[in-house]
Formats: structure tokens, C-alpha cells, sequence
């Protein structure tokens, strides 16, 4: 009696087994795309900004005028453009060639010797790209902040600051963003196989009528469930363990965790994945829907609501609770954590647990769902 | 040969927006998108928890702590009492920072001396890291001052006068409107398209479109249509959300930016036409978007710009069609731009364009199996 539900299960995988190595596109979904992923992160995104290029209109040429030159064109973050007329710099920000540029006025130097006067330099940046122009901002406040330490200190040095900071960034002393990024994009490559993969491959069976071939067989909803589910969640698995592979081998991406809890929690965040895309696929049944779905309710959230690149805390309080049900959060959390910190055990178990209450409640509906029945 | 035209856009008109489901699904998560991302996708640090550890009595160290409970960087701080407390705290993301004071601070200050402040920060989170340390840069800038002040020690006397054009207060959504309304745009574009003949394809229709008397121009131009006039929807309706909505201004001329976003469209349909022709399968399809997709947004210059990029890579952006509209976009939102550098960056979107749509006319006929 009990060995013919097994039989069923194990020809129910022996199929989707088959259906993934038939179609090339799901093996290259599930390996290609992720490294291409990683890819761009590794050498194309990084949140840490050198080689700005700025210009700088130099109206005055005094030596106080030259030796702040020399400080901006001496910092490594600039690739800096010398003018002496700031309108041929107008149309340069317009295009947005350059960056922002700074301005020392002809009376620069003039003024910085009365005692009665403030020598004012101008630095303007191209609003409409937000973030590059407080990176601007803020790299030529640290050229002009230096350049005035070293004027005191060749003049005397009682103007010398007297609260100093001494900084340490703990787990990742160079503050390399690419760490935290490519990290972070391990949770959206399992989020784009788990949701966005089984949501297709699952309509797709309703979609050409396959699904009716097998509810006529005497499978269970349960079994049909898990005939889908134990491939996939392998997949992602296997593709999770090419892509940590590729991160600390090739992008030289440290990990200081335990390889097996790494297992446990991309496995406790496959199974929400598998979940979502389960559930999408069960009610729309069509491919084109399902993908939109898809990228709408996991992959978009996994890449702005994670708290991966944008910080939650800094968002509007509704969105803040959204992004409490969106597995991404948690997951991405633990993995920044075991690659750059270790087993945090409190604070990972306090991230697993969201996960698998998300997924069970995605697993409830479709098993309530999958009723045998065409409509 | 018109009418031809015309039935076969109507038809595939019909395909994607007769279902309700899908023309909500096609219409809707655009729109979602721009109302959730526009305020989420900020880089703007704000309302992130801090630890203080003072361990100094002093009045010096208190008017500190005054300073940062005061400063409206940081609203929730948290006071810790003992050194072992640090590590919890940051490594369970209490928050991102920890300001550590010793007992010598006070008393390093009144007898002249230097007196230091220890920060430490969650280098998982290195970017909001260095924003909030740039932060606490600015509090212990204006303490020195203060102090500096209060014994005449000798100022210097110049001065850093920063300005944003285009955008004085560096808002976000400002930035964020014109770019999203591109990369919005490209997305419903690319569904349309890209889903068109490997659809037809996996359903076996496609084969009746060849044998009617539509010749191959015909049917091209019967697929690019419903996605240029789609796309065109549904970026022009965002532009207008991002007005109402988030008073994101619009100082360039209008007609312009209908004329990029039209070319932009037509070169996100020819795209998209291209690698449909080259599926034969939906999920091929699905697969073929990303793998044009995450590239075109991640090196677009939407999320870092193109000169922080190794300079190896750098060329590949020329032939991503968003780089282009991205630029355009947000120089007539913000910038007024003028139209012969409008101009200077429609022309490779139009080249694009015409190469997309020739090759995958070509590839109509044939398939790869």
C-alpha cells in the first residue's frame, strides 16, 4: 500500500526532471542569469564613487588659489577639468559631462588676508543626480576641509581641531560596497528561481492543458505540490552554491559563516520563495500574468524593499511595514551577516523564523487551493 | 496593404488588452512601482538608530551628547552603559553606529589637549555608514567651532559655499520620477514585445500569420505598433503621476520629450521584437528579457554613474537604449534642456532602433530548431 504513492511521487519528478533539461532556458535561467548577475554587481555597481568628473573655474590665481587647486586635483575621487570661465562649464553640466564644479572667485585670495571679510569658494552640483551630487558635496567639503588643516598647520597651530574622530568599520575595514552588494544579490538570484521560474513553469502547465492530464491520474493535490516543489528547490540550491562559489572565489567576496547554516537559510527562504511562486502560478494559470505578478510581488521587492541597497529605516512608515512580509528582508539580512560577520545565532534565528512563517502561510493557500477541479 | 496593417494591430492589440487580467497586469504594476519606489529608492540616510557610550562625567562629553540627541540626523539613540554592549548591538543591526566617549574627554579638553571621539561602524551597511559618519563629521565640526569660539582661538577665515542647480534641495523623487518614467516605460515595453511572436510561437499561430498574404514588413510593423503605442501610454501617464503626485517640475519642452520617448520606445520594441524572434518558447522569452534587462538598468547610469565603472565595461552602455533616455529625461524634467543635446542622444536610440527592427525581420522566417 505504501509503496505505490512513492512510485507516484518518484515518476511525478522523474518528469519535471526531464522538463527542466529539456528546455535549455530554465538551466540557463537558473545558472547563466545569476552569474550574469553577479557579474554586474561585481564589476559594474559600486555604491563607492572615484574618478568624479568635475570641473574647477579658477578666476583667481594667487598662491593661496593654487595651493587649493593643487587639493582637489591631488584627491584620488576627482578627474578634475581646470577653467578660467565658469561659462563653458554651463553647457558641460547640461550635457552632464561633468559632475559638479567649484568656483574660486577673483577675489579669492584678497579677501582671506582682511580680517573683516569671509573668502567665500562655490561648490555646485548637478541636482539631478541626487546621490552623485551629495558624494560630490561631501568629497569636496573632505578636499577643502583638508586643504584648510594643512594652511593652519603652515601658519600655526593653535586653530588646530581638538575633538578628533578615530573611526573603525568593523567587518569590512576598506568599506567596499561591492561586498555588501553582491551579498545582497545572492537574494535576489534565489528569489528570481524560486518565485519567478516555478510561477512560469507551473502555468505553463495549465496553459497547455498538461495540468488536466494530470489531475485525471489518481495523484494527490499533495503530491502534485511536491513534484513541483523538490526539483526546484534542488535547483536553487545548486545555483546558490555556484554563485557563493563564484563570489568568494573570483570577486574575492569573504565568508566567515557556517556553510551549513548557509544551507539552512537559503533553504528556509526558498521554501516562502517556492511558495509565492506557487501561489502565483495557481491563480493565474496563464504565463504572461504569472511573470508580471512575479517580478511585481517577489523580484522587484527582493531588489528595493530588501533593505539591500536602500536603507529601510529611511523610508515612509507604510512602506517600512510592507517590507516586514517580504522574505527578501530577512534573507538578505542573514546573508550580509554570515559572509561578513559569522553565526550571529541571535540574530539570524530571529530572521529564519519570518521566513518560514511566510512560507507556510503561502503553502496553506495553495494546498487549499489545488483542489482537483477544472474551472 | 494599410487595412492589412491596421486588422494585424488591431489584432494584436486585441491579444494583450482584450483579458481584463492582463491588461490590469500590463497597465497596473507601473504605476504601483513609481508610487512605492519613487519615495522607497533612496539613498538619503535618515531615522537611523545610533548607539552613545559615554563613559565621562564631564560637561564637555554631556554638551556632546546634547548635540547629537538634538541633531535631526539622528532620532532614535540609544544609550549604552558598559563596553561589552557594543558588539550586540551592531552585530544584530541595532543599528549602524556606535559613538564611544572615554572617560579622558572632558578632561583632555579643559587642559587643551586633544580629545578624541571612537566610532564604530557596520561595514555590512558601508554605505549608510559612511553617510552617517559624514553625519557625526558635521555635529563634531560644529563642536569645535563652538569650542574654538568660546576661547578665541584664531579662525580661519574661509568658507565652502555648497549649491545643487537643477534641484536645490537634493530631493530624491526628483530624481528618481524622470528615471523611473524611463525605465517604467521599458519594462511594460518589453513585456509586450518580447512575450509577442513567442507566444504565437509556443501556441503554433504563428505559422498561420506567415502563410496570410502579410508580407514580412507587414507583420513588423504590425508587432512594433501595439508596443510603441502602449509604451507611449503608459510613460506619458506616468509623467503626468510624477507631476501631480510628487511636483517633480517639468522645464524642458514637452514636444521633445514625446519625440525621445517615442524613438526610446521604438528601439525598447525593436528590441524586443528581436528577441522574441529568436525564442520559441514564452519562458525563452522571460529569459531573453532579463538578460537584456538587468544589464540595460544596472549600466544604464540609473544606479552608479557610467565614469565610476572599470573603464572595460564603460563601451557596452553605448548600445543600451535607456542610457540615452535616462539622459534626456531627467536634462527636460530638471534641466531645460536644449534640443540640440536632446538631439545628440536620440540619434542612437533611432540607430538602435532600425538595427533591432531589420535583424529581427530577418529572423521572422526562421527558427532555431
Amino acid at each position: 500500500m505504501t509503496k505505490l504513492p512513492l512510485l507516484r511521487f518518484k515518476s511525478l519528478l522523474i518528469k519535471e526532471c526531464y522538463q527542466i533539461i529539456r528546455d535549455p532556458s530554465t538551466l540557463l535561467i537558473s545558472v547563466f542569469l545569476p552569474l550574469l548577475l553577479l557579474f554586474l554587481y561585481g564589476y559594474g555597481v559600486s555604491l563607492d564613487l572615484d574618478h568624479l568628473r568635475i570641473g574647477l573655474v579658477m578666476e583667481d590665481t594667487a598662491p593661496d588659489a593654487q595651493s587649493l587647486v593643487k587639493s582637489f586635483t591631488d584627491s584620488p575621487y576627482f578627474d578634475v577639468k581646470i577653467v578660467h570661465d565658469r561659462r563653458s562649464l554651463t553647457r558641460e553640466i547640461e550635457k552632464g559631462n561633468i559632475r559638479g564644479f567649484v568656483v574660486i572667485p577673483s577675489y579669492f585670495s584678497d579677501f582671506r588676508h582682511r580680517k573683516s571679510q569671509i573668502a567665500p569658494i562655490q561648490a555646485i552640483a548637478d541636482g539631478s543626480e541626487t546621490n552623485t551630487a551629495n558624494f560630490f558635496q561631501n568629497y569636496v567639503q573632505g578636499a577643502f576641509a583638508n586643504w584648510l588643516n594643512q594652511e593652519k598647520i603652515s601658519s600655526d597651530l593653535t586653530g588646530l581641531p581638538r575633538v578628533k574622530i578615530a573611526q573603525r568599520v568593523w567587518y569590512n575595514e576598506e568599506l567596499e560596497s561591492r561586498y555588501f552588494l553582491l551579498s545582497g544579490s545572492l537574494g535576489i538570484i534565489m528569489t528570481l528561481i524560486g518565485t519567478l521560474l516555478v510561477a512560469l513553469v507551473v502555468s505553463r502547465e495549465w496553459e497547455r492543458g498538461t495540468m488536466e492530464a494530470l489531475i485525471s491520474t489518481p495523484v494527490t493535490p499533495f503530491e502534485l505540490i511536491m513534484g513541483k516543489v523538490v526539483p526546484y528547490f534542488f535547483l536553487g540550491l545548486l545555483s546558490m552554491a555556484i554563485c557563493v562559489a563564484t563570489s568568494v572565489f573570483i570577486f574575492g567576496l569573504p565568508f566567515r559563516g557556517s556553510l551549513f547554516l548557509l544551507t539552512l537559510i537559503s533553504s528556509a527562504f526558498l521554501f516562502s520563495a517556492l511558495g509565492l511562486g506557487l501561489l502565483i502560478s495557481t491563480l493565474s494559470k496563464n504565463q504572461t500574468l504569472s511573470y508580471q505578478i512575479a517580478v511585481v510581488t517577489g523580484f522587484l521587492p527582493a531588489f528595493v524593499l530588501s533593505g539591500f541597497i536602500f536603507e529601510i529605516f529611511s523610508m515612509p512608515k507604510p512602506i517600512q511595514i510592507v517590507s516586514h512580509i517580504i522574505p527578501a528582508k530577512y534573507f538578505v539580512q542573514c546573508l550580509q551577516t554570515l559572509f561578513l560577520v559569522g553565526n550571529v545565532w541571535s540574530l539570524l534565528l530571529y530572521n529564519i523564523i519570518p521566513m518560514l512563517l511566510i512560507g507556510l502561510f503561502f503553502f496553506l493557500i495553495v494546498g487549499h487551493k489545488t483542489v482537483k477541479r477544472l474551472d | 496593404m494599410l487595412k492589412r496593417i491596421f486588422t494585424l494591430i488591431y489584432k494584436e492589440l486585441l491579444a494583450v488588452m482584450k483579458d481584463p487580467k492582463s491588461r490590469i497586469s500590463i497597465l497596473l504594476p507601473p504605476i504601483l512601482q513609481l508610487l512605492v519606489f519613487t519615495p522607497a529608492a533612496t539613498l538619503d540616510v535618515k531615522n537611523v538608530p545610533i548607539a552613545i557610550l559615554n563613559r565621562d562625567n564631564g560637561g564637555a562629553a554631556f554638551e556632546l551628547v546634547e548635540r547629537f540627541q538634538g541633531s535631526k540626523f539622528f532620532s532614535h539613540i540609544v544609550h549604552l552603559q558598559a563596553v561589552e554592549e557594543i558588539a550586540p548591538f551592531i552585530d544584530n543591526q541595532k543599528g549602524v553606529m556606535v559613538v564611544s566617549i572615554d572617560e579622558q574627554f572632558s578632561r583632555n579638553l579643559e587642559q587643551n589637549m586633544p580629545a578624541t571621539v571612537q566610532l564604530l561602524l557596520d561595514g555590512r551597511k558601508s554605505n549608510t555608514a559612511q553617510i552617517v559618519s559624514g553625519y557625526t563629521a558635521s555635529i563634531i565640526q560644529r563642536f569645535n567651532d563652538d569650542f574654538a569660539a568660546r576661547n578665541e582661538i584664531h579662525q580661519q577665515n574661509a568658507t565652502l559655499v555648497p549649491r545643487f542647480w537643477y534641484n536645490p534641495n537634493a530631493l530624491y523623487p526628483w530624481y528618481n520620477i524622470p528615471c523611473l518614467v524611463g525605465v517604467l516605460t521599458m519594462l511594460t515595453c518589453l513585456v509586450v514585445t518580447t512575450q509577442s511572436i513567442a507566444r504565437e510561437r509556443e501556441l503554433g499561430t504563428f505559422d498561420q500569420l506567415l502563410v496570410s498574404p502579410l508580407v514580412t514588413l507587414e507583420i513588423l510593423i504590425g508587432k512594433t505598433v501595439p508596443g510603441i503605442l502602449i509604451g507611449m501610454l503608459s510613460g506619458s501617464f506616468l509623467m503626468v503621476l510624477g507631476r501631480l503626485i510628487f511636483h517633480v517640475p517639468f522645464t524642458g519642452s514637452l514636444l521633445l520629450f514625446f519625440l525621445s520617448q517615442l524613438i526610446f520606445v521604438s528601439s525598447i520594441s525593436g528590441v524586443g521584437l528581436f528577441i522574441s524572434s529568436l525564442c520559441s518558447t514564452q519562458q525563452q522569452a522571460m529569459l531573453g528579457t532579463f538578460i537584456f534587462l538587468l544589464p540595460s538598468v544596472l549600466l544604464s547610469g540609473f544606479a552608479t554613474p557610467i565614469e565610476n565603472m572599470p573603464v572595460w565595461l564603460q563601451p557596452i552602455t553605448y548600445i543600451i537604449p535607456l542610457r540615452y533616455m535616462l539622459i534626456n529625461s531627467k536634462g527636460l524634467f530638471l534641466k531645460a534642456m536644449p534640443w540640440d543635446i536632446v538631439l545628440s542622444n536620440i540619434w542612437p536610440m533611432a540607430l538602435i532602433s532600425f538595427l533591432t527592427l531589420f535583424i529581427a525581420g530577418f529572423f521572422f522566417r526562421r527558427r532555431f530548431q
